[in-house]
Parts: C-alpha cells; structure tokens; sequence
C-alpha cells in the first residue's frame, strides 16, 4: 500500500509540475529575470502548492503517526549553517543558467529530448560528486 | 498578463502541493526531489530505495504517459550543451549541500515555517536572479 502511495504521488507530482508549466525553462527563467520581462507563473505554482502542504503540516502537528504508520517528520533543523546558504548558491545559479530544478528535470526527461537529459545526467553527476564537498564545506573554519 | 499561465500555474501547483501533503500525511515522508534522488546516489538512503525508485518511476512515468496522447508543452531548453552540463553539476552539488531544492525548501519547507528553508529560497532565487543578470552581460544567455 505505502509503494502503491509513493508512486501516485510521484506521478501526481510530475503531472503537477507539466501542468503547471515549470518543465518549460523559460517560465522559470521569466521568474528569475526580475529586470527583464517578469513572469509571476512560479509565484503562482509555489503559492499553489503551499496551501495544502499548509494544512498537511497542521494535520501532522496533531498526530505523532502518519496513516501508515510512518513517524511524521521531526521539527526542522534551526541552525542556519554555511553547507545551507553556499548550496543554495550553487543550486540557485544553476536553476538560472538552465531552467531546471530536480523535480521539472526528472518529469521531463521523456519528452524533453537532449537537453533535459544532458541536464538530468550532470545533475546527478554532481550529486555523485557532492559527498566529499560537502565534508569539506562542514570541516572549514 | 499571462492570466491563462497563472491559471494553469495555480492549479499545477495545487497538484504539487497535494502530492506533497499525501506523501507526508499517509506515508510520513518529506517530498524533496533532491533528497529523494540523492539518497538513492550517495547512499545515504540505502534503506528506503525502494520508496525512491518508486517515487521517481512515478515522476518520470506519468508525464511519459501523457505524453502518449497529449502534446506536452516544448521545454525550451538551451541548446548550449556545456551550459546545460555546468548547470547540472551545480545544482546536483548544490540541492545535496544546501539539503534541498524548490520542492523540499520551496513547498515542504516553507508550508511548514522552516526558517533554514525560508532563508535557503531566498538564496536560490536572489541567486538565480544574479546569475541571470552575470550571463546576460557576458552573453552567455539571451
């Protein structure tokens, strides 16, 4: 039951992510191009998506269990380290050089024909390589 | 104004969100694209890879199969295969060092008023917005 759930939600996921338009890289782009012409799409898709995540997250904090049985995440992390901001640096000049997020690079990865796919394989290229960049971004001063 | 976009925006993003809130109120589990696929890379989620495999079966498959019967939107991607590759490695490096990307921070962690989450997007978006200006100038980006 808990797999047939995990695959629904990927597939409710990757649809939500081509019906929202955020498998097309110039939408994305359009949002981050705040001197050029503004494309307020993402703000719609993000403000979409957090209602009802809003709601889950206060259903969670009523229960210690989910409906299957899983513990229900703990609080998040509250420190606001270095690995945080430096990784949202990387990831963020990334998305803006392309386009592509980790979510709207998987759910296009079948028709988006090169592209996508050279950008899916760098990407977890790069989550292969991460490790030991992570240790050291932890272990300095 | 792009009313029909916001639109579809909107009720994409409903999609997403509710995907989300399944996932963490039947299952217990976070959706996090990057954490999901990175635990799967480097390990570090060797106990949930089915889960995992599953969860990116779905996320692949299911526009897959729409796209079976319905013309899905062009990505518009960039045609520059090394700024595609570049791009990639950054945020491969970047979503596993920051501990998430606009799924994980974006949706799961800002519905739950994560200030570490809130901040990280704040980051990604300034950044992205700077690096938009940066390869413009140097015309690498149109």
């Amino acid at each position: 039951m808990k797999n047939l759930v995990t695959l629904f939600c990927g597939a409710l996921f990757g649809l939500g992510l081509v019906v929202s338009g955020m498998t097309d890289t110039l939408k994305v782009q359009g949002f981050l191009d705040f001197f050029g012409v503004w494309d307020a799409t993402l703000v719609f898709v993000m403000g979409g998506a957090i209602i009802p995540m809003f709601i889950a997250w206060r259903i969670a904090a009523l229960r210690e269990k989910s409906v299957l049985g899983g513990l229900i995440p703990l609080t998040p992390k509250t420190e606001l380290d270095r690995p945080l901001i430096i990784g949202a640096i990387l990831f963020g000049a990334g998305w803006g050089l392309s386009g592509f997020c980790p979510g709207p690079a998987f759910a296009s990865s079948s028709f988006g024909g090169v592209g996508s796919l050279t950008f899916l394989a760098a990407m977890l290229a790069g989550m292969v390589i991460a490790p030991p960049i992570i240790r050291a971004a932890k272990a300095a001063p | 104004m792009d009313y029909t976009s916001w639109a579809y925006g909107l009720l994409g993003g409903l999609m997403i969100g509710t995907a989300a809130a399944i996932f963490l109120l039947v299952n217990g589990r976070i959706m996090g694209a990057s954490g999901i696929a990175g635990g799967l890379i480097d390990g570090s989620g060797r106990s949930t890879w089915v889960e995992r495999v599953l969860f990116i079966v779905g996320l692949v498959g299911a526009p897959a199969l729409l796209g079976l019967v319905y013309k899905l939107p062009a990505t518009n991607a960039t045609s520059n295969i090394g700024l595609l590759v570049v791009a990639g490695l950054l945020v491969g490096v970047g979503t596993r060092l920051g501990s998430g990307c606009t799924s994980g921070h974006g949706v799961c962690g800002i519905s739950r008023l994560s200030v570490r989450s809130i901040l990280a997007t704040f980051v990604y978006i300034g950044a992205g917005a700077a690096i938009i200006v940066i390869a413009r100038g140097l015309g690498v980006l149109s």
